[in-house]
């Protein structure tokens, strides 16, 4: 053990006695450095932090929620490597990609220090990097493929935006988040441990094995706008820098996150219950145990939850009967624990502490829209 | 050379932790408020073999304790001397959250959790020992769920262990194969003792009392797995009278207060030497999906069986119970067969059968419920007419069944 941690050791001084290196560099997962900037997969100034050369940036369809946190997503393959395409599954990924995941929010004007609480990314850029006198960096989570599997580190921001430094014990950011209409909201943003990076990230539980999430052809299948050379769409971008082994022609898309809107409700509420839930409601996922499966390929009403009745949701279930209720937010167990905050109540579990009001709206619009009767 | 400096300290933590945080602990972290982070990194970084020790003291938690890694093992110094603490804590849905297999914990409390306090989803070779979980303000619907949660294991062992105060179960085994829960007490849940949809499963020398419900085993529907094959004997199941706090929608918030042993939906089960009185309700309960009210009363999932089958009640200890049932219908048929001050036989069964199954007129010797318990009496309530018709049905019920085997578990497991 203590010659293995030397060795590790070694190479992360040696890793960093260079400086901020120029390129992408790789560890052994037992050497792991203290220091983002390490890895090279940002390039950081006084103004601007990017992606580096060689990575791809993306966004996805409808993304996961978390505390209204806006990112910037990249990832890297080595040079001669492509993903193997999948329509359904997340891209089968070669040994040696970085997926790097960088949570930030947008600065408010008032009061001092305090973030906005919204979901437009459309005043955070510069270019094809985050501004950093408009935003506020809060962590950067690292996917790496090693030979054994993926690895889940993150990295939390120092408050000058210098540096971030690795905590494998996660950790809570008291911070002040300012809605719309001016309302202060305090939360306590959690950066997630390593095993509970796993407890979202091992979507096949039993194995434990953790897999990236967004990297999937349905979340892909959109334009990204913020390439160097404009907007594109992702997925023919990847295929012509040769990222993937097929044509992506045949990608299914989840629908594109609007909040408030209100034609396509099955599909958007589909959409956002596949990448907020499926992870675990899916038949392998750590919530198997509760029959409710909500990612995308799932066809019966029954196991999405219509007309089924809980089976360990404690006081999760509120006083409700069902899962959904047809018709009928109100009386859904889904809602109510979307809608919640409780730790003992709140679904998802992890990864958020406030509720998604525009989320929220659009499953409840979904129940509504629902027909039948539970009989 | 000042990036060199910080990744030389930097390395030093990481030795610490990763590589002799065992004996660094106990040491240091007894009084400190930082004991928190240091458990955590000792959880993250966990290898198999690792030994975590938490040392004496009661030691305040912000967030779940999460394990991943394989055969750990977890050691407190006392169920009541080593403390872990959540009252304070603001993330996560479970005091520890294990996933993993060849998992130890002993000797060490987790108290007032938001959720669930122990929950070990998905692994083998599980042993839970000499560990209390407890909601320490008494029973409130506001306290977290599940005390000691094995869900979806194979090879469980739950032994000297106390379950306090859940809203839901205090001991529940879901979805599991090849479990013994034994030596334990149970008392101030909704529901003490809970086996659902579990495959093999002997509950024995336990205490369920206070609860609304002492020990249940269910079969809920939309699952995988339909529970069979449980043995429930030696265990004092006593006075579990306390009002129903359970969530409405919840399985349990359908358990009425005063129940003793309760059988649902589920099949091959044997009640035996137990001794079991003062549940006000009844002390033993045998019903069908059709007489609970979790889903109010919803059409059934296809393929799911809701009628219990193959129940085998004999050499039990009764003392009078079922005096004060707390259902309407249970309390009217009372003081209709037995009177104003007259108590329910020691079993009630709800009646209904499955008539599908029925050859020449009657259900297969194999699926019936047999009563061979001396004097005691099973009533059958009726429910599938509004209880019009209940009748004292001890004579139908006169037989016996072959007995259940034994659960045998890896040695490694059952050696305490």
């Amino acid at each position: 053990m203590i010659r293995a941690l030397s060795i590790g050791c070694l190479l992360a001084l040696m890793g960093a006695c260079g400086g901020t290196p120029t390129s992408v560099q790789h560890f052994a997962a037992s050497a792991y450095p203290t220091h983002l900037s390490d890895w090279g997969v940002l390039d950081l100034t006084s103004e601007r932090l990017t992606p580096s050369k060689g990575f791809m940036p993306y966004d996805l369809n409808t993304p996961l929620f978390s505390d209204y946190a806006h990112k910037l997503r990249a990832v890297w393959l080595p040079p001669e490597t492509q993903a193997h395409y999948s329509p359904d599954d997340v891209f089968d990924f070669p040994v040696g990609t970085i997926i790097s995941k960088t949570f930030y929010y947008p600065r408010a004007p008032a009061p001092e220090g305090a973030l906005l609480r919204n979901e437009d990314n459309s005043g955070d850029f510069d270019g094809e990097g985050l501004d950093l006198r408009k935003v506020r960096l809060i962590e950067t989570r690292l996917l790496v493929r090693q030979d054994s599997g993926w690895d889940a580190l993150a990295y939390v921001w120092d408050a000058e935006q210098r540096e971030a430094t690795l905590e494998i014990a996660g950790d809570i950011k008291r911070l002040d988040l300012v809605s719309n209409d001016g309302a202060v909201h305090p939360i306590n943003y959690v950066v997630p441990t390593r095993n509970e990076c796993a407890n979202c990230h091992a979507t096949e539980h039993a194995s434990g094995k953790i897999h990236p999430i967004g990297l999937a052809a349905r979340h892909l299948n959109k334009a990204y706008e913020h390439y160097v050379d404009g907007s594109a769409p992702q997925l023919q971008r990847w295929v012509e820098r040769g990222y993937l082994d097929h044509s992506a022609d045949d990608a299914p898309a989840n629908a594109l996150w609007r909040a408030g809107a209100d034609d396509d409700v099955e599909h958007r509420a589909r959409s956002y219950l596949d990448v907020n839930c499926g992870h675990c409601h899916n038949p392998q996922g750590a919530a198997d145990t509760s029959g409710l499966f909500l990612y995308a390929v799932e066809t019966s009403a029954r196991r999405l939850g219509v007309c089924k009745p809980p089976i360990a949701a404690g006081r999760g279930t509120g006083g409700r009967h069902v899962s959904v209720m047809p018709g009928r937010p109100d009386e859904s167990i889904l809602i109510y624990r979307v809608g919640d905050t409780d730790p003992g109540i709140m679904m998802p579990e992890l990864g958020r502490t406030t509720v998604h009001e525009e989320g929220l709206a659009l499953l409840r619009r979904w129940v509504e829209s629902l027909p039948g009767v539970c009989t | 050379m000042r990036m060199s400096g910080k990744v030389l300290a930097a390395c030093t933590v990481f030795g610490l932790v990763t590589g002799c945080g065992q004996q660094q602990t106990a040491a240091t972290a007894a009084s400190s408020a930082d004991y928190e982070k240091t458990l955590r990194m000792q959880l993250e970084t966990a290898k198999p073999g690792d030994v975590i020790t938490i040392p004496e003291g009661t030691f305040p938690m912000t967030r779940s304790l999460v394990l991943s890694a394989s055969g750990v093992t977890i050691k407190g110094t006392g169920m009541d001397k080593s403390v872990l603490s959540f009252k304070g804590q603001i993330a996560g849905a479970e005091g520890l959250l294990v996933n993993a297999s060849n998992f130890t914990i002993e000797d060490v409390a987790i108290e007032d959790t938001k959720g669930d306090a122990l929950k070990v989803n998905e692994g083998s070779n599980i042993v839970i020992r000499r560990v209390r979980t407890e909601w320490t303000g008494g029973p409130s619907t506001h306290n977290g769920a599940y005390g000691i949660y094995p869900v979806m294991t194979q090879n469980t062992l739950i032994d000297g262990s106390v379950a306090i105060g859940a809203s839901d179960a205090g001991i529940y085994v879901g979805q599991s194969q090849n479990v013994v829960i034994r030596n334990s007490r149970a008392e101030f849940n909704v529901a003490g003792i809970e086996i659902e949809n579990t495959i093999g499963a002997d509950v024995h020398d336990n205490v369920a009392t206070n609860n609304t419900g002492g020990i249940l085993v269910f079969n809920m529907p939309d699952l995988k797995q339909p529970g069979h094959n449980t043995r429930v004997f030696n265990n004092q199941v006593v006075a579990n009278n306390t009002r129903n706090f359970g969530a409405e929608g919840s399985a349990v918030a359908s358990v009425p207060a005063g129940s003793g042993v309760v059988v649902n939906s589920n099949d091959n089960v044997e009640i035996f030497d137990n001794t079991i009185g003062g549940n006000n309700t009844a002390n033993v309960l045998i019903s069908s999906y059709f007489s609970v009210t979790y889903s109010g009363e919803r059409k059934l999932a296809e393929t799911f069986d809701p009628y219990p089958e193959g129940i085998f009640i004999y050499g039990n200890t009764f003392s009078k119970g079922g005096g004060a049932p707390d259902r309407p219908a249970l309390q009217a048929l009372r003081q209709a067969m037995f009177g104003a001050d007259g108590n329910l036989p020691d079993i009630v069964w709800d009646g209904i059968v499955n008539d599908s199954k029925f050859v020449e007129g009657r259900l297969p010797a194999a699926l019936s419920i047999c009563v061979d318990n001396g004097a005691s009496d099973i009533v059958n309530a009726d429910n599938a007419n509004k209880n019009a018709n209940p009748k004292i049905d001890t004579a139908a019920h006169r037989c016996q069944l072959e007995k259940l085997p034994a659960i045998v578990l890896p040695e490694s497991s059952a050696t305490s």
